[in-house]
C-alpha cells in the first residue's frame, strides 16, 4: 500500500542521514586511542544522570499532569502553552535562568542569606538533575495530559459509579494510561540527557560530572582523534538505540477513543484534592517560570543596545527555524508508527558533533561544505527534533488511523486525499504543538554552524556566544532575552494555531 | 532551496570576482565577529592590498585536519602554542618570513612558522568588592574564605583551561596533583569554555575566574569599572600567545606574505588592544594604549614551549582530573 | 449477482465458513447470535479482512483480492461514518470527488441527495451539530452517492429510538429499491428483518447459511437461532 512505501522510504532516509555520517567519520579515522578509564567513568556518570533525570521528571510529572488534567481555571490555556517553554529554551539561557534562581548568587540563596543561613550549593549531581528536570518535566507533563484526554470518558464515569478513590483509582484508571505514556516519555528524556554536555559539566561542579558527549567533544576538537570520537559516539548511540527500542516497544498500541482536550471528570472530588492540585500547579509555575522571568529581568534593559548584527541573526534564525520545521513535519508524518518512532529517535542518539563532522566529510567530496552550512543546519535540526515530534504525533495519529482508515478506504481516498481531508486536519492540535516545539528548538540551536563556519551567516545563539566571547555579558543577556521571546513567540503561535477551533473535533 | 541558491551565488561571485584576488583567512569565532578585531583588520588590510579579505570562522584545527592540503585557507590566525605541535605535524604551514627580533614578548621567540600577533598572561581575575585582599600567589587561592569560590575552564575542552593546568604543572612540577587536591574545595565548578566561566563570574556566582591579566582592561575602558582585577603572582604567569601562520599550499602567496608583513605593522598592532583585549606582540609597551600600559603585569613568565606543552599535556590533565574527581 | 463460494475465515481462535451464499438483489438481513461473526462477514465482503480460502464473485468477476476502494461495495459502519471536522456537505462530496473544487453538476447531486434523506438546508453543519438520526441520514446520503451495487450495513441504526429507527429503515428500503442494490444489513432485531428484508442470511455455529426467506426462517428457526430468539427452556 502506498502509505507503507512512503513510510519505508522516509524511514530509510532518516536512518541513512544518521548512520552515513557516523560511518564516514569512522572510516576516515586512522589510528585511535583506546577508550580509557576516564571514558568509562564518563559513561557511568552519563547513564546514571540520564536515568535519574528521566525518573525524576516522570515522577514529578504524574501528579502535576493529574492536577492539570482535572482542573479548569482561568489562564489554564496559557499555562498549558507556557509549559512548553522550558523545553524549548536554548541550553545556555536555561542554565543562566536556573542559576539566577538557585545559584550561589541566586534568589534562593540570597533569601536564605537574609535569614543568616549558609548558601546551599547546587553544584553537583543535584544541579545537573535540577536543570534536566527543569527542561524535561514540562514535556512529560504535557504528554501525560494528552494521555489523560485519551482515557475514555466512560471509564471515568464508571469509576465514579464504583466510588473508586485514591489508590484504587490510580490502579484501575491512571496506571494503565501511564504505562502507555510514560515508557516512551522516559525513553526520550533518557536519550536527551545522554547527550547532555555543557549543562552536566557546569552544574556538575567538575570532572566527576563528565559525560560521553564531553569525551567525544574532547576527542574531536582537541585531540582530533576521529576514531575515538566515532567509537564513543557508537556506544552512545547503542545506549540510546536500546533505550528507544525498549521504551517504544513497551508502550504498545493506542486504543480507540476521543482525542478532545476535554476536562477529565474526576469521580471522587474533594476540596482537599483540589487544594493539593492547586499546590502542585503553583509550585510548577514558580519552579518553571521564575528562571525564565529572571532571564528576562537580567537582559531586557540591554535590548535597545543590540545592533543590526544581532537582529539580522535573529531574522536568519527564524527562517532556518521555518525551513527546519517544514522538513521535520514532512519527515514525521509517514513515520508515526512504532518502528517509525524507533528510527526517528535514532536522530537523537548520535552525537551532533559526529553527525556534523560526518556530513562535512561527505559533502566535501562534491561541494564546498561552507556553502551548505545553512542547508545542513536545517536538515540536522529536522532530524534532531524528529523524536519529539513523533512522540507527540504518534498517539493521536494511531487513534486517527484506528477510527478512520476503514471509512477512508471505503471512500477510496488515496494517500494525498487521506492527508488532505483526514490525517492533517485531525492532527491539527498536536501538529501545532509539534511545529512549535521544532521551530523553537531550531531557534535555540547552536547547530553545526560551529564546524561549518559562519562568515556572515550567523544565527542568533551564535551571536550571543560571540558577544559573551567579547566580554559583552550585558548585551549577551539582552540577546538571550530576544532569543527567548522569539522562541516562545513562535512556539505560542504554532501551538495557538493548533488549538484554535478544535472543539468540533 | 536556500543553500542551492547560496551555492550558485558563490559560484557566480567567485567567477565575477576573479579579478579581485581573494585572501581566505581562517579565524576563530570571537575574532571574526562584529565585536572582535576582524572587521577593523579587514578594512585596514583591504585599503592597501587591492584584494578581498574573506574571513571564515569556525573551529580551526579540526577543520584544517579534515580539509588537509586541499584547504582553501591562505592564512590561519588564532592558534595558540599549546596546540602548535599538532598543527605543525599537518605540514600545512609555510615559514612566516617575518623578523622575530621585531617582536616584543616576555620570552625569546624562535619559531619561524607561527607568528604571535597578540599575547597576554593567563591569570585569575577577581571581584575586588568581594575579595578584599589582593591575591598574590597560588597559596592565596588556597586561603580563600568559604563564600568566595573560583570558576575555571575544563582543560579538555578549553584552550585557556589547558593553559591553566600547564601553568600549574610548570609551577609545581611533581606536586601539581597535590596542589589540585588542595585547591579542589575552592572550585565552584568547571565550564566548557571561557565564555561560560566569565559569565558565571560577572553574574556573581564565583568571586574568582580564570582569565587573562588583560581582561580588566575591557571593564575599565568600556564600562568605567575597575572592581575587576587581575591577581598578579610573584612566582610568574603562563604567557598565552595567539598566532598567525601562512598556509604552504596557498594560491595567493604574495598576498599571504603581504598579510604576514601587515600583521607586524603598526596598522594591525594598534587595532589589537581595543578589539581583542590583549597586548600587541610587535609593539613596545610605550606604544600601548594607556589603559593597557597601566595594567598590573607579572614580572616573570613561566613558560612551556610547544614540545614541553604537548608532552606534559596528558599528565597534567590527568592529575587535574583525578584530583577534582574525588 | 453476488456470490460467496467456499469461504473459510480464521482469526485466532475464531473460524467461520460458508459453502455457497447468494444474497439477492434487495435487502438481506444478517442475523445470528452475538459474536457469531456477522460483522466479520461484512468486513470480508468489503475487503477489510481476508479469508483464508474462498471466493467472492460479483457478476462473475472474482473480487476476492481487490482492495476495498476497488470493490463495488459501499459500507455503513456502526459509528465513525462521517468525518467530524468536515461539514455534511463536504463529507458527502467525498463520495463524488476528492478534489476541493466541486463542479456544478456534483453540487446539484449532493443537494439532491441531502434532500432525499430529509436534510435539506443542513449542508453546512458539522456532525457535532446534528442529532443521531440526522447523522445516520447524512451517512445514508453519502452511501447513495457512492452508488455502488453492493451496500453493507453494520447495525447502522442501533443507537436510534424505535420510531426513528423505523423511519430510517423505511428510508433505506426506499433507497435500495430505487437503486436496485444488493444490501446486506446486520441487525440484532428480527423485527427489523421482518419489516424490510425479504431474505435473511444466518450466521451461527461457525457457519454462514442463506439466503432464506425471512418469514420462514423466523417461524421455524434452527436451534442456534431459536436459542438466540427465544432462549432455551
Amino acid at each position: 500500500m502506498a502509505h507503507r512505501t512512503v513510510a519505508i522510504i522516509t524511514g530509510a532516509f532518516v536512518a541513512l542521514l544518521v548512520l552515513a555520517p557516523l560511518a564516514t567519520v569512522w572510516g576516515w579515522a586512522q589510528s585511535g586511542r583506546a577508550i580509557g578509564a576516564a571514558d568509562w567513568a564518563a559513561l557511568r556518570f552519563t547513564v546514571l544522570q540520564s536515568l535519574l533525570s528521566a525518573l525524576l521528571s516522570c515522577l514529578f510529572a504524574v501528579p502535576l499532569a493529574r492536577a492539570l488534567a482535572r482542573r479548569r481555571f482561568w489562564g489554564r490555556d496559557w499555562v498549558m502553552t507556557a509549559l512548553g517553554a522550558p523545553f524549548i529554551l536554548p541550553v545556555l539561557i536555561a542554565v543562566m535562568g536556573v542559576l539566577a534562581v538557585f545559584g550561589q548568587n541566586g534568589l534562593v540563596n540570597r533569601a536564605l542569606g537574609m535569614f543568616g543561613v549558609e548558601p546551599v550549593s547546587i553544584y553537583g549531581i543535584a544541579g545537573v538533575l535540577l536543570v534536566h528536570v527543569f527542561f524535561n518535566l514540562p514535556l512529560v507533563t504535557r504528554m501525560i495530559v494528552q494521555g489523560w484526554s485519551r482515557v475514555p470518558a466512560e471509564h471515568l464515569r464508571l469509576a465514579g459509579q464504583l466510588g473508586l478513590r485514591g489508590w484504587a483509582m490510580f490502579r484501575v484508571v491512571e496506571w494503565p494510561m501511564l504505562m502507555r505514556v510514560l515508557p516512551p516519555a522516559f525513553g526520550i528524556i533518557f536519550v536527551i540527557c545522554l547527550s547532555s554536555f555543557a549543562v552536566a559539566l557546569t552544574l556538575g561542579g567538575g570532572p566527576k560530572a563528565t559525560t560521553i558527549e564531553l569525551a567525544i567533544y574532547q576527542a574531536f576538537r582537541y585531540d582530533f582523534d576521529l576514531a575515538k570520537a566515532a567509537n564513543l559516539a557508537l556506544i552512545q548511540a547503542a545506549l540510546a538505540g536500546a533505550a528507544a527500542v525498549i521504551t517504544v516497544m513497551i508502550s504498545g498500541r493506542e486504543t480507540v477513543s476521543n482525542t478532545r482536550d476535554r476536562r477529565v471528570f474526576w469521580p471522587v472530588d474533594h476540596w482537599r484534592i483540589a487544594f493539593g492540585d492547586g499546590l502542585w500547579i503553583t509550585a510548577a509555575i514558580v519552579f518553571l517560570g521564575l528562571p525564565v522571568v529572571m532571564v528576562v529581568a537580567q537582559g531586557i534593559t540591554g535590548v535597545p543596545t543590540l545592533g543590526m548584527a544581532v537582529w539580522g541573526a535573529a531574522g536568519r534564525s527564524i527562517v532556518i527555524a521555518a525551513v527546519s520545521t517544514a522538513l521535520c513535519l514532512a519527515l514525521a508524518l509517514p513515520l508515526t508508527t512504532r518502528w517509525g518512532e524507533v528510527i526517528g529517535t535514532a536522530g537523537l542518539a548520535i552525537s551532533p558533533l559526529v553527525l556534523g563532522a560526518g556530513l562535512f566529510l561527505i559533502i566535501r567530496n562534491f561541494a564546498n561544505p561552507f556553502d551548505w552550512a545553512l542547508g545542513v543546519t536545517c536538515v540536522l535540526n529536522a532530524v534532531l527534533s524528529l523524536p519529539f515530534v513523533l512522540r507527540i504525533l504518534r498517539p493521536p495519529a494511531e487513534t486517527i488511523r484506528v477510527n478512520y482508515t476503514r471509512l477512508a478506504q471505503s471512500l477510496g481516498l488515496g494517500p494525498i486525499a487521506w492527508l488532505r481531508w483526514v490525517f492533517i486536519p485531525r492532527l491539527r492540535q498536536p501538529l501545532g504543538f509539534a511545529a512549535g516545539v521544532t521551530a523553537a528548538l531550531s531557534m535555540g540551536d547552536l547547530g553545526v554552524i560551529v564546524l561549518f563556519g559562519t562568515s556572515e551567516q550567523a544565527t542568533l545563539p551564535l551571536k550571543i556566544y560571540q558577544l559573551m566571547g567579547a566580554y559583552r555579558m550585558d548585551q549577551a543577556a539582552a540577546g538571550a532575552v530576544v532569543l527567548l521571546i522569539l522562541s516562545l513567540g513562535i512556539f505560542a503561535l504554532c501551538d495557538y494555531w493548533g488549538r484554535r477551533n478544535v472543539k468540533d473535533y | 532551496m536556500k543553500y542551492l541558491s547560496l551555492a550558485a551565488g558563490v559560484i557566480f561571485a567567485t567567477a565575477a570576482a576573479a579579478e579581485t584576488p581573494v585572501l581566505n583567512v581562517y579565524a576563530p569565532d570571537y575574532f571574526t565577529s562584529e565585536w572582535g578585531p576582524g572587521p577593523s583588520i579587514e578594512a585596514a588590510f583591504e585599503e592597501t592590498c587591492a584584494c578581498d579579505l574573506k574571513f571564515s570562522a569556525g573551529d580551526l584545527l579540526p577543520r584544517l585536519m579534515l580539509e588537509g592540503p586541499s584547504t582553501d585557507a591562505d592564512i590561519v590566525i588564532g592558534l595558540n602554542t599549546d596546540v602548535t605541535r599538532k598543527a605543525r605535524s599537518t605540514d600545512l604551514f609555510a615559514p612566516h618570513g617575518q623578523n622575530n627580533a621585531d617582536l616584543d614578548l616576555p620570552i625569546d621567540w624562535t619559531d619561524d612558522v607561527f607568528l604571535p600577533f597578540n599575547w597576554s598572561y593567563v591569570s585569575f581575575v577577581y571581584d575586588a568588592t568581594r575579595v578584599t585582599t589582593p591575591l598574590a600567589s597560588f597559596d592565596d587561592l588556597l586561603n580563600l574564605p568559604e563564600g568566595q569560590k573560583i570558576v575555571i575552564q575544563d582543560p579538555r575542552t578549553s584552550i585557556s583551561g589547558l593553559a591553566l593546568v600547564l601553568w600549574v604543572k610548570a609551577t609545581y612540577g611533581d606536586q601539581a596533583g597535590a596542589f589540585w587536591q588542595r585547591l579542589a574545595p575552592h572550585i565552584l565548578t568547571v565550564t566548557k569554555g571561557w565564555s561560560e566561566a566569565y559569565g558565571l563570574f560577572t553574574d556573581g556566582e564565583a568571586a574568582v575566574v580564570l582569565s587573562f591579566n588583560t581582561s580588566p582592561a575591557y571593564h575599565i575602558v568600556a564600562e568605567g569599572d575597575d572592581t575587576k582585577r587581575a591577581a598578579i603572582f610573584d612566582a610568574g604567569h603562563y604567557p598565552y600567545f595567539e598566532l598567525a601562520a601562512k598556509v604552504a599550499g596557498t594560491d595567493q602567496p604574495e598576498l599571504a606574505d603581504q598579510f604576514m608583513a601587515f600583521v607586524m605593522s603598526d596598522a594591525f598592532q594598534s587595532l589589537i588592544p581595543m578589539t581583542n583585549w590583549s597586548y600587541p606582540a610587535a609593539q613596545p609597551m610605550a606604544d600601548w594604549p594607556q589603559a593597557f600600559a597601566d595594567l598590573p603585569i607579572p614580572s616573570q613568565a613561566v613558560y612551556m614551549d610547544e614540545n614541553q606543552a604537548a608532552d606534559m599535556r596528558d599528565t597534567a590533565i590527568e592529575e587535574w582530573r583525578t584530583a577534582l574527581s574525588q | 449477482m453476488l456470490k460467496i463460494i467456499d469461504l473459510h475465515i480464521h482469526q485466532g481462535n475464531f473460524h467461520l465458513s460458508a459453502d455457497a451464499i447468494t444474497p439477492e438483489v434487495g435487502i438481506n438481513a444478517v442475523l445470528g447470535p452475538s459474536g457469531a461473526g456477522k460483522s466479520t462477514l461484512l468486513s470480508v465482503l468489503a475487503g477489510f479482512d481476508h479469508p483464508q480460502q474462498g471466493r467472492i464473485l460479483w457478476q462473475g468477476t472474482d473480487i476476492t483480492k481487490l482492495p476495498p476502494s476497488q470493490r463495488p461495495v459501499a459500507m455503513l459502519f456502526q459509528d465513525n461514518n462521517l468525518f467530524p471536522h468536515l461539514t455534511i456537505y463536504r463529507n458527502i462530496a467525498l463520495a463524488l470527488t476528492h478534489k476541493s473544487r466541486i463542479s456544478a453538476d456534483q453540487h446539484d447531486r449532493i443537494l439532491q441527495a441531502l434532500d432525499r434523506v430529509g436534510l435539506a438546508g443542513l449542508a453546512d453543519r458539522k456532525p457535532a451539530q446534528l442529532s443521531g438520526g440526522q447523522i445516520s441520514r447524512a451517512a445514508l446520503a453519502r452511501v447513495m452517492l457512492q452508488a455502488q451495487p453492493i451496500l453493507l450495513l453494520d447495525e447502522p441504526f442501533a443507537a436510534l429510538g424505535p420510531a426513528l429507527k423505523q423511519e430510517m429503515l423505511d428510508l433505506l428500503a426506499d433507497v435500495a429499491a430505487q437503486s436496485g442494490a444488493t444490501v446486506l444489513m446486520v441487525t440484532h432485531d428480527p423485527n427489523d428483518a421482518l419489516r424490510i428484508a425479504p431474505k435473511t442470511i444466518l450466521v451461527a455455529d461457525h457457519k454462514i447459511t442463506g439466503a432464506f426467506d425471512t418469514r420462514d426462517l423466523l417461524q421455524n428457526p434452527p436451534p442456534a437461532l431459536a436459542d438466540y430468539l427465544h432462549g432455551s427452556g
